[in-house]
Formats: structure tokens, sequence, C-alpha cells
């Protein structure tokens, strides 16, 4: 499988400070059962409430009413609202009113009830099968329910009236099936997804029967969307019923809003309320289920992590003394405090006063472990925070000039010309549908300002001082087309096009081979060299930081625990974390010396 | 004792679009397993390293070849007929983010292996608290749900899934790259331990060459598909022979600066010539 995706499969999947801030929530929130979130959403309680009382109206129908639903008293016709025996009147053929409309609303409930569980059992049965098993499987299924969807619904329940002979819960049948490919949908598609996670993998290692694994690992899963699904399809099912009832499609015997209306309707000008509370009625079912089916989502499927957002500048709570200018140092980095405000509305520092410097063509290296920080730092010398983080406190001195509170825009002018960037993942960073010259063209005459041609040629001359061995063949190819070595290569060239004084990478290597993170570590090195150019390296791997840092900052928990000279550093460490993390390095010389294990009693395990 | 031979392996792929060439991703791999011993495969990103596993595993069907457990040959049975086999060989995966069930909790992870063997409720939870100590974990973690815990600690969850049924076999598939260093180090200790106690052999499948070193008695080599280098740990990560071993070892950055500057000189020594 993997082995099919190419260079970037070794991508290191080590969560970031946001994800990490994110799941303490989510888990702190994953320990209320899930219907205690439920009633504590206002939305839920209401329309559930709503719901409730309505059907139990329904159900206790013949405690309520006096009359049946089709009896007709000809000295009642068109009887006003409060006539006794008759507090919502009489209709036109003398029908009470108010029985009616409780008959109308056992009729919505079962109609909501076949339409939706018809729909739900055909289109989840199918939809796991389909979603699941192999290609012939799911092409049967993909086309009978492409079939099914091109059916015109409301036309073809009229036609079938001669077979179903009027009965609405039959028609209903037939609606629950041709509402069915809408679940079929939803639920294919999550179990495509869900099929080829590790876990389900682990399962079928483990030994699990198909139906096991569907029911217990996939169906587990994917029940939030089809509870969802549910809520809306049996709003349609009561509303295409009413629908036809409103047509008078259907048995006449059967008290239905629809039925209800279409009366109401011919008698608006005689009596105008019998239009009025069917029509009340039917919308405050709708209504509720629609917003329960809301409330379901948002409890079900929680609030989705949003896409990172650049653009707002950054958020300060306190803006820095602007210091003295130091013309040494070319970052000067101060107390600088981050934090993100969780869904709870608690801020959690990720960064607390950090402080660090970067001479002029000096290559920092960052390290930490995931949460540690490093990244956040990097991000906000680069101006490109996520939208939720705030700096709390603290500075940071580009060039003598304060980028903590800058607008985007005052950033945008620095970045791409006098700070530049790459990132952890290259294929992520290049746009799938343009080809990777017109990408770095792009970048190059938005920084620079020179003509379309001026930029191709830089462009070119660019890939090939990046060991790009034909810049013209991979100018004109899209992304999908090289590799991602060649990918990372390539952003360095758009990240150098307007020498830079401040190259600033994130894991530049990490998600690379061995072999090509080596010749990256190369061409950076050339490339620093050449420029005069600083590098804030951030990496977790003391491999990358030896072979090219000239200083070395480590990070725990937000904080720097210890900086110095990169041998310095690696000869005599201070501080415990940093030996630990030392420590924790594979020897390079020890191989495992110990036998194997000889021979154990069956059964292995103790 | 040769516990897993795999000889000739051929796996291929369908190729990508209509009708598009099948691509073969193992051109005919043969190794070979001890029980007890742990065989380490070492290879880049498309060198087949994951695919050997996962035919291993019975994930993927070879287009050639032969598999063969403990004398019976594996590689063509159907899924039904593999399911006795799911006591003998287990795996762990490298994402402990994506390979523990989000919605189970670890109680129900580990005793769901146990269960399908047809232990009882009452045999399962004694052994998913003897799982659970012997992978380091404090015992209330069988009620908690996997997101609950960090990197390091789901792989400790995984690995107790593999071990529930006691296997005498269990692929490891990148199981630590995508842990912090520190973690990664216990984690790999935790593997060692476990051999030591349990005789388990296994296939650990990895791009670090020096996980390879520390965790391997034997090393063997992949290449675009291809063995190229097989010996004793020693041998392969000390002293290749093999061109591309030799390019493998000199490429990964040691964490000196002095040693790595020699280390850059060898490897540009090395592709001049």
């Amino acid at each position: 499988m993997s082995t099919q995706d190419g260079p970037l499969t070794e991508t290191m999947t080590t969560p970031s400070t946001e994800l990490i801030v994110a799941m303490e929530d989510a888990a702190a929130a994953a320990r209320t059962p899930m219907w205690r979130r439920l009633l504590k959403d206002p939305q839920f309680v209401v329309t559930a409430g709503i719901l409730i009382f309505i059907f139990m109206l329904g159900l206790l129908t013949p405690l309520l009413t006096q009359h049946g639903p089709n009896e007709a008293d000809l000295s009642m016709v068109n009887a006003p609202v409060g006539t006794p025996g008759y507090p919502l009147g009489a209709d036109e053929t003398g029908r009470d009113i108010w029985t009616r409309l409780l008959h109308s609303i056992n009729t919505a409930a079962i109609s909501a009830l076949i339409g939706a569980g018809v729909a739900l059992v055909v289109g989840v049965i199918a939809g796991l099968v389909g979603g699941y098993f192999g290609k012939v499987t799911r092409a049967v299924t993909e086309w009978t329910f492409n079939l099914v969807m091109t059916f015109p619904g409301i036309l073809l329940l009229i036609i079938l009236m001669p077979v179903t002979g009027g009965d609405y819960r039959f028609t209903m049948l037939i609606f629950g099936v041709l509402l069915s490919p809408g679940i079929y949908r939803i639920v294919r598609n999550l179990v495509v997804g869900v099929k080829n996670e590790l876990y389900v993998d682990a399962a079928r290692v483990s030994g699990l029967g198909n139906l096991r694994i569907l029911s217990r690992h996939v169906l587990f899963v994917v029940r939030g969307p089809i509870i969802i699904a549910g809520a809306f399809m049996a709003g349609s099912a009561i509303a295409v019923q009413s629908g036809l009832a409103f047509l008078g499609v259907g048995s006449i015997q059967i008290p239905s809003f629809g039925a209800m209306i279409s009366s109401g309707f011919r008698n608006l000008y005689v009596a105008p309320t019998q239009f009025l509370w069917p029509s009340l009625m039917l919308g405050l079912i709708t209504a509720s289920l629609v917003l329960l089916g809301n409330a379901l989502r948002d409890t079900l499927e929680g609030s989705k992590p949003k896409p990172v957002k650049v653009g707002r500048g950054q958020k300060v709570v306190e803006r820095a003394e602007t210091q003295q200018r130091d013309s040494t140092r070319l970052v000067e980095i101060s107390d600088l405090g981050i934090a993100y405000r969780g869904p709870s509305g608690r801020a959690r520092e990720v960064v607390s006063g950090v402080s660090l410097t970067i001479d002029r063509g000096q290559v920092v290296g960052l390290v930490g472990e995931s949460g540690s920080g490093k990244t956040q730092t990097a991000f906000a010398t680069l101006g490109v925070l996520p939208a939720e983080a705030i700096i709390t406190r603290g500075s940071i001195l580009f060039d003598g000039e304060e980028l903590v509170g800058r607008t985007d825009k005052q950033m945008r002018a620095l970045r791409g010309t006098a700070i530049a960037y790459i990132p952890q993942e290259p294929m992520s960073n290049l746009d799938p549908s343009y080809r990777v010259g017109a990408q770095l063209v792009e970048g190059v005459r938005a920084a620079l300002g020179v003509s379309r041609k001026e930029a191709r040629a830089r462009v070119l001359a660019l890939l090939e001082r990046c060991g790009i061995a034909d810049p013209v063949r991979t100018f004109d190819s899209y992304p999908h087309e090289i590799s991602g070595g060649m990918a990372q290569r390539v952003l360095i060239a758009g990240a150098v096009a307007s020498r830079p004084r401040l190259l600033i990478a994130d894991e530049p290597s990490t998600a690379l081979d061995v072999t090509v993170q080596a010749e990256i570590l190369d061409l950076l090195r050339d490339l620093q060299a050449e420029l005069d150019m600083a590098i804030l390296l951030v990496t977790h791997n003391f491999g990358v930081v030896a072979d090219i840092c000239d200083r070395i900052v480590v990070m725990k928990k937000g904080v720097i625990v210890e900086a110095g000279a990169t041998l310095d550093v690696f000869r005599n460490p201070h501080d415990d974390y940093t030996k630990m993390l030392l420590g924790a390095i594979l020897d390079e010389s020890t191989v495992r010396t110990d036998p194997a294990v000889v021979a154990p009693a069956e059964g292995a395990v103790r | 004792m040769t516990l897993l031979d795999v000889s000739d392996l051929r796996v291929t792929f369908p190729g990508r679009g209509w009708r598009a060439k099948p691509a073969e991703v193992l051109h005919g791999v043969s190794l070979t397993v001890d029980a007890g011993e742990t065989l380490g495969l070492v290879g880049e990103s498309g060198s087949g390293k994951t695919t050997i596993g996962r035919a291993v595993l019975g994930l993927v069907r070879p287009s050639g070849g032969e598999i063969a457990f403990d004398g019976e040959e594996i590689s063509s049975l159907k899924p039904r007929d593999r399911r006795h086999l799911a006591k003998d060989i287990q795996v762990v995966f490298q994402d402990p983010y994506t390979s523990l069930n989000p919605s189970l909790t670890v109680g129900d992870i580990l005793a769901e292996p146990l269960v399908v063997q047809g232990a009882t409720a009452k045999d399962a939870r004694a052994r998913v608290k003897t799982l659970l100590d012997q992978v380091g974990l404090p015992a209330d973690a069988a009620e908690r749900l996997p997101r609950e815990f960090s990197g390091g600690q789901r792989q400790r969850v995984a690995i107790a899934r593999a071990l529930a049924p006691s296997p005498r076999l269990i692929v490891c598939d990148e199981p630590v790259s995508a842990l912090d260093l520190s973690t990664q180090e216990r984690v790999l200790d935790l593997f060692i331990e476990i051999q030591r106690a349990t005789g388990v052999a296994y296939l650990f499948v990895s791009h670090d060459l020096s996980v390879i070193r520390h965790i391997s008695h034997r090393v063997a080599v992949l290449y675009r598909g291809d063995l190229v280098e097989t010996g004793t740990a020693a041998q392969v990560t000390l002293a290749p022979q093999h061109a591309y071993t030799q390019r493998l070892l000199l490429a990964a950055p040691v964490a000196d600066p002095v040693a790595q500057r020699e280390r850059r000189e060898q490897r540009r020594l090395a592709l001049a010539r």
C-alpha cells in the first residue's frame, strides 16, 4: 500500500502543540457521557421536548378526543373555534378539527418511522457492504443506487398509487427506498475512509470476521452521521406524506396534515383558522426535526479543528516597549509568550518566556520533543501563528524592527523577501493544480516585483543551483510528478530566491529518506555560506543539529532549558533534560549482542 | 528453528488509472526469521519493506513466491482459513494515533482478540490486566479511551494488543518512528524485554538504521524491491558490504558535531568515487 505512494510516506506524524491542546480538551469532553452533553445543549432540549410533547399528544389521542377522525356532523359544518365539543371548530364536512389534528400527528409519526426506518436500514446495510467489500460488490451497489436516485420521487409515488392501493404506509415504504441513496452515500464514504484505518487492519490480523469488523469497528465509528441523517429524513418523510395528501393522492380515510391543509385551503375565505392549525403543527414538527438534527450533529461530531487561518495579523495582549536597536543581532526574541484558548475558554500557555538570539549568517537549531513549543516560536517569528493563538507577552526584533503586533500586511512585506520559510512536508506546500514553475514565478514576482520573463529566468537558474538536474522539465512539472526530495529542493529554491536574511526551516528533512535528507542538508549548508543567510532550524533530530548548526537551543514544554554552541552542548550538557535527550540517542556503535531466545515453551507468553 | 520462511516473494500492485500497467514492488525476496529472534528489515520509502510485512500478515496478496509459517504455507490461504494464524502472528503498526479504534476503550481493544479466540469475558479481563502490567501501563488504563494517552502510551497499548493471544511472531511496522526520541528508546527497550521474557520473534521493519541496530539480531537491507544485503546486525550495520547499505549508513547523521563532520567527508569521498 504505502510503498505505492512515493517518497513522502515516511512522514512522521508527531502531534503539533495546537493538536495537543485540542486533544486534551477533547479528552476532557470525552469523559462526560454523550447524553449528558446532549442535555446541556439548549437546542437539543427544546426541540426534543417539543417533539416528545407533540408525539405524546398523538399517543394519547383516544383519551383527548370525543369524536372519530372521520365522524361528520352536518350540523357542525364549519363550526367556529370554541364550539362545545369542538375546541378548534369543525371542517367543511363537520368533522372535529382537534380530533383530526391529533390523528394526523400519528399519521406523521408512522410516516416518519417507516420512511426514515426503511431508508436507514437499506442505506446503512448497502453502504457497509458497498464500502467494505471488493470492487465488484461496490460497482453493483453503486449502479443500483445511482439508478434509484434518478427516479423522480414524488411522481413515482403518484404513479405507483394503484399498486400501493392508496395506503400511505406502503407509499412511505417506497419513499424510504427512494431516500436510501442519501444514507447509502454517507455510509459508503465513511466506510471507505475507515476501512483503510490501521485499526481495521489490526482487527483483521486478530482474526475477526468481516461481519464483526463491520459491526464493531466500522458501524460504531460512523454512527454519528447516520443518526443525524435519520432526523432529517424523518422530517422529509413527514413533508412528503403531507404533500401527497395535500394533492389528494391516497386514501381519503386517513387523517393527515396534508389533507387538513387542503381542506382548510378550500375554506380559506369562510373559516381561515381551519388552515392555520395543521400548518402550524406540521411546521413545528419539521422545524423541530431539522433543528434536532443540527443539535445532534454539533454534539456527536463535535467542533472540527478549523483549518489554520493566517491573515489577521498577530493577536497581542501586551505590546513590548520598542527596544534599542542592536546591530549585531539579526533576530532577538525576548520573553516571548504564546497561548491558546481552548473551547472551555481558559488560555493555555504553550510558549512561556522564550528568549533567544540569532546573529547574521548563523545557523541556530531549535530542538525539542513534540509539544515543546519550538514550532510555535518559529511561527511567531514568521508571523503565521493560527488565528486562535495569542501572543501574551514579549517581543521579537528582526534587524531592529519589532515584529510582535504587526498586521499581516506589514508581515507580508518581510516574508518572502527578508524572511523565508521551508516547511516539513514539501508536497503539502505546493498547489497540486499548478505547475511547479508557475508557483515559483508567482512567488518571485510578488517578492521582487520583476517581469514574468525575468522571474522565469531567475527561477530556472535557482532550480539548477539547488541541484535539480533538468530545471526546465521540473519547471513544467506538476507537483505529483516530482519526488519528495525534489519538491523540497523546489521549495528551497523558492525560499532563497529573494536572498533572505533569515531562513526558517521547520523540520525540513524529517519527511524525507535519510539519503535525501543528507543531500538537502548539504544544499542548505552551501546556500547558507553563499548567501550569508541565518537559519533557524526547527528539528527533533540531534544528528541534523550536529550536521549543520552553529548554536543549539533546547526547549521543553514552552521553556528554553539550555542554549549554547553546538559542540559545547553536545560535549558538556548542563541541563538534566538535555542530558536525558542526548542519552536517549541510539548509540552508533553498539549492536544488540544477546542471542535469540532459544526454543520457547509452547504458547510463548507466560 | 525457522519460524517464518519467505521465499521468492513477489507482490504486484495494480497500476493507477485506466489500463495502467501493474507495478511489481517486490521482485522475489527471500528471508527467514527464527523463533525468538529479531530480523530487522531496513530500507527507504518505496523499497517494499512494509509490503513484506503486510504480505506475511495476509493484508496483501502475493503475486508469486511462498510464505511458510512453522512449515505451513500461508500465502495462498483464504481469509477464513487464516483465522487460526491470528493466534500466532500479530502486528504493531507505525502510527499509534490511527492503529487504535478511537471509540473503544483500551480494555475492549485488548480483550477483542482474546474473545475472538474463544476466551470468556472473565478470563479476558484477567489477561488484559496482565498485559497492561507487562507493557508498563496502569491497571485503570483499561477503562479509558485511546485519545487520553500520549503517543508512547498508545504504542504500549498496541504492543499489548499484539501480545494478547501470545503470538510467536510479531510484525513491527515502523513502531517507533512516530515517537519522540526519549519515548522511542523506552519503547524499544520494552520490545527487547518482552522478547526475552516470552521468546516471541520480531520481523522489525524500519527506515532508521540506528533503530534496526538497536533491536535486531540479523538485518536484511531492501532496495527498490530487492534484498541487497543480509547478515548479522554487526556485519550489516557497522561494516556493510553492499554499496547501497554503505550509502545508507553514511547518510544518517551522527549526533556529534565532530563525528558528523568526519562522516560527511567520508560520504563526499564515497559519492565522488
